[in-house]
């Protein structure tokens, strides 16, 4: 495929009908959580959509989000549109290895510089550059590196959006985000671990259709995806408000679907497309399995105070500052009332009763 | 609380949006499309919007990058558009309120093609001479 | 700083120190006022004192008819405003967790809307209150500036509790860190102001009561 071609004749030479590409765009409308009067506008742009050169750098990570974005659920619609970006580097998938991979990459940097889209998943360790390497290169040369000709970057995954799991307490790798080095490009975060497989796809898809960045949040994640809170959204939520509750995993409760804020949702405080989207073909998530959220699309998931404990909990177990307080407070209490016994004793002790002769100035 | 009556409460806003899109449709032609996939179902819901709706008059089926179903409910106006994928998993779904759903009507752009093709295969048929 | 890293903030380190401190300084008042040297009563006792110092601390839940009709407004409303933060703290149910969670110990909670209907009510008698204290000539007179300043504490940890419970500020990390942040404040100046009489108008009216018994007549 020559990277002039737009996808619309990329689709034509496929022998897509004109009604296969419009039901191709109503899919990617509806995965771009796009309302459905925006299907013209992604047709229209869809047409003439040029073919991006992607880099994809993987650092610090598990491949889970490789693994979630490869079996995301609508392989015709997703694989059109991976067929019509150039994948150029990608470690996990590519046929390449040794020297061929890495001048994989930087052909394609040169050939596209200023253009390509950078993808990067894992957190990039700072402690020392030899916690993570690839072809002798540390994670943040090659970061620096990739990032300096890329025209956007799309930090995929709560690691490279957040420094994730890597990054959690006491952080030994002094793992740390894409957005804490690269500072002079746009940024797309595209949190979770993993992400929801169509999330991804939905945010290549409109930069693939739109050649822009979506609108973002203050942690960079795209509002159309990320501007909804899966409290607000929950099917469970009229249960949090008449107040009835699974208590255990396996109670009345949890058998009749009721709120699981008290088996730690984190819910509340998450912002993710999962009540919508859904993961395994739109088959379910994590809530209408029957388990609380756990938040994975926020910063420092990893260390907001367990995956049990309801949001109300405070992070730290209060026992030791209950002891603390008991004991100081009685302590310094019991101490304070006896100086003050002493002080009393000592002034009964010392007391020089004044005589009326003294006042009568006889003495 | 059975899982019928809570779909029946989460669903009540979705069924007032039709009704409405209904009524203005009939008053001045407006249509409008619901995204079913953007909506926050729970277990059971979908089943109960099915159910509620019900089947009308007509089914119709698309062979176009994999199947895509049109089916017109019970209430005339309101149809169910699903689209699937070439290995059967499906795509997308939406509510249509409108007279036809546009996937129905044949597509300008493919109007010109069609004129070649039919001119063509008249001529295999017949031979050349009468065209 | 985002609003994760605030409410990462409140929900952890901060928490713990404003709750040492309200531990600490709840109980060195309460030890000071315990063991207070008291003098002798050489007196002979005409009744008990541990019998009608315990009714005492009762009794005085009831309002005061003569108070009642001498000063309805505060009265009343002070009456709304304890009963409906006591329900707001006590039957909610993600408080109820924390408590759980600290002490052990649970009890049923209230639906939220009902929870959310009290909270309304609490915050429009604190309003009253401060209002009241504001126009009234006499009690604008003998109030400080802890007066006001300790019911402006109180109406933010409603207030914020309400904002976050209804995601009025988003996002909700910020809302909920507000609301942490506010009850921090309070349980940081709850032993050293005036608001430590949650704890000692107990002390208060058993050692009214006790006297009185002792003395055979009704506190």
């Amino acid at each position: 495929m020559s990277a002039h071609i737009t996808l619309g004749e990329a689709l034509r030479r496929r022998g897509v009908s004109r009604r296969g590409f419009l039901k191709f765009c109503t899919a990617t409308a509806s995965m771009m959580a796009l309302p459905p009067t925006m299907v013209g506008a992604v047709a229209e742009a869809l047409e003439s959509a040029p073919r991006p050169s992607v880099i994809w750098l993987s650092f610090q990570e598990c491949t889970g989000c490789t693994e979630s974005l490869t079996r995301s659920h609508a392989p015709t619609v997703e694989g059109l549109i991976f067929d019509h970006i150039s994948l150029d580097y990608h470690h996990t998938l590519q046929a390449a290895s040794g020297d061929a991979a890495e001048e994989a990459r930087e052909e394609a940097m040169h050939a596209h510089w200023g253009n390509y889209l950078l993808v990067v998943d894992g957190s990039i360790p700072l402690a020392n550059p030899g916690y993570s390497t690839i072809a002798g290169m540390s994670n943040l040369d090659m970061l620096k590196e990739s990032a300096e000709g890329a025209a956007a970057i799309i930090a995929v995954g709560s690691c490279a959006a957040f420094g994730g799991l890597p990054k959690a307490k006491p952080n030994p790798t002094g793992a740390v985000s894409v957005a804490d080095i690269i500072k002079d490009k746009p940024i797309i975060n595209v949190p979770g671990c993993p992400p929801v497989p169509s999330v991804m796809t939905g945010v290549l898809a409109h930069y693939l259709t739109f050649g822009t960045i979506p609108e973002l949040d203050v942690y960079g994640r795209p509002k159309v995806f990320f501007g909804q809170n899966i409290h607000d959204r929950c099917y469970r939520r009229t249960f949090y408000d008449r107040g009835l509750f699974a208590k255990t995993f396996d109670d009345e409760g949890a058998r009749k679907g009721w709120c699981l804020y008290r088996l730690g949702c984190k819910g509340p405080t998450t912002y993710n497309a999962c009540a919508t989207m859904k993961w395994n073909q739109g088959a379910s998530w994590p809530i209408e399995a029957g388990h609380g959220c756990l938040g994975c699309s926020e910063p420092d998931f990893w260390d907001a105070g367990g995956f049990y404990r309801a949001l109300s909990i405070p992070i730290n177990d209060p026992a030791a500052a209950i002891g603390i307080g008991v004991v100081a407070g009685a302590a310094i209490g019991i101490a304070s009332g006896a100086m003050a016994h002493r002080k009393k004793v000592e002034a009964t002790h010392h007391r020089e009763p004044l005589k009326v002769e003294q006042l009568e100035g006889k003495a | 609380m059975n899982t019928t009556d809570h779909a029946a409460v989460t669903l009540r806003p979705l069924l007032h949006e039709i009704h409405h899109a209904l009524q203005r449709l009939a008053q001045v032609g407006e249509e409008h499309t619901i995204d079913l996939e953007a909506l926050p179902f729970g277990p059971g819901d979908e089943a109960l919007l099915l159910e509620f709706l019900g089947s009308g008059e007509v089914a119709a089926q698309l062979h176009a990058l994999g199947e895509s179903r049109v089916l017109e409910s019970r209430f005339p106006g309101v149809w169910l558009v699903t689209h699937f994928s070439e290995e059967g998993v499906r795509l997308a779904q939406q509510l249509e309120i409108t007279r036809t759903p546009a996937l129905l009507r044949t597509p300008q752009e493919e109007l010109g093609v069609a004129v070649e093709q039919f001119a063509q295969a008249l001529r295999e048929q017949g031979g050349a001479d009468d065209v | 700083m985002t609003p994760m890293d605030f409410l990462q903030l409140v929900r952890g380190p901060l928490f713990d120190i404003a709750l040492t401190i309200f531990i600490f300084g709840v109980l060195l008042r309460l030890f000071e006022i315990i063991i207070l040297d008291r003098k002798r009563d050489l007196s002979e006792a005409r009744g008990g004192e541990f019998i009608a110092g315990s009714k005492t601390i009762f009794r005085r839940f009831k309002p005061d008819r003569e108070k009642l009709q001498h000063s309805p407004v505060p009265t009343i409303l002070g009456y709304i405003f304890h009963l409906g933060f006591f329900i707001c703290l006590l039957f909610f149910i993600p408080h109820i967790e924390l408590i759980h969670s600290a002490l052990g110990v649970s009890w049923p909670g209230l639906p939220n809307f009902l929870v959310d209907v009290v909270a309304l009510i609490t915050m429009g008698a604190l309003v009253g209150l401060f209002l009241y204290r504001l126009t009234n000539p006499l009690l604008r007179f003998l109030s400080s500036f802890q007066d006001y300043f300790l019911l402006v504490v109180v109406f933010l940890t409603l207030a914020t509790g309400y904002i976050a419970f209804h995601h009025i500020i988003e996002p909700y990390p910020l809302a909920l860190g507000l609301h942490l942040l506010s009850v921090e404040l309070l349980l940081v100046i709850f032993p050293f102001t005036k608001l430590m009489h949650t704890f000692t108008v107990f002390l208060g009216r058993y050692y009214n009561g006790a006297m009185a018994g002792r003395r055979g007549v009704q506190s």
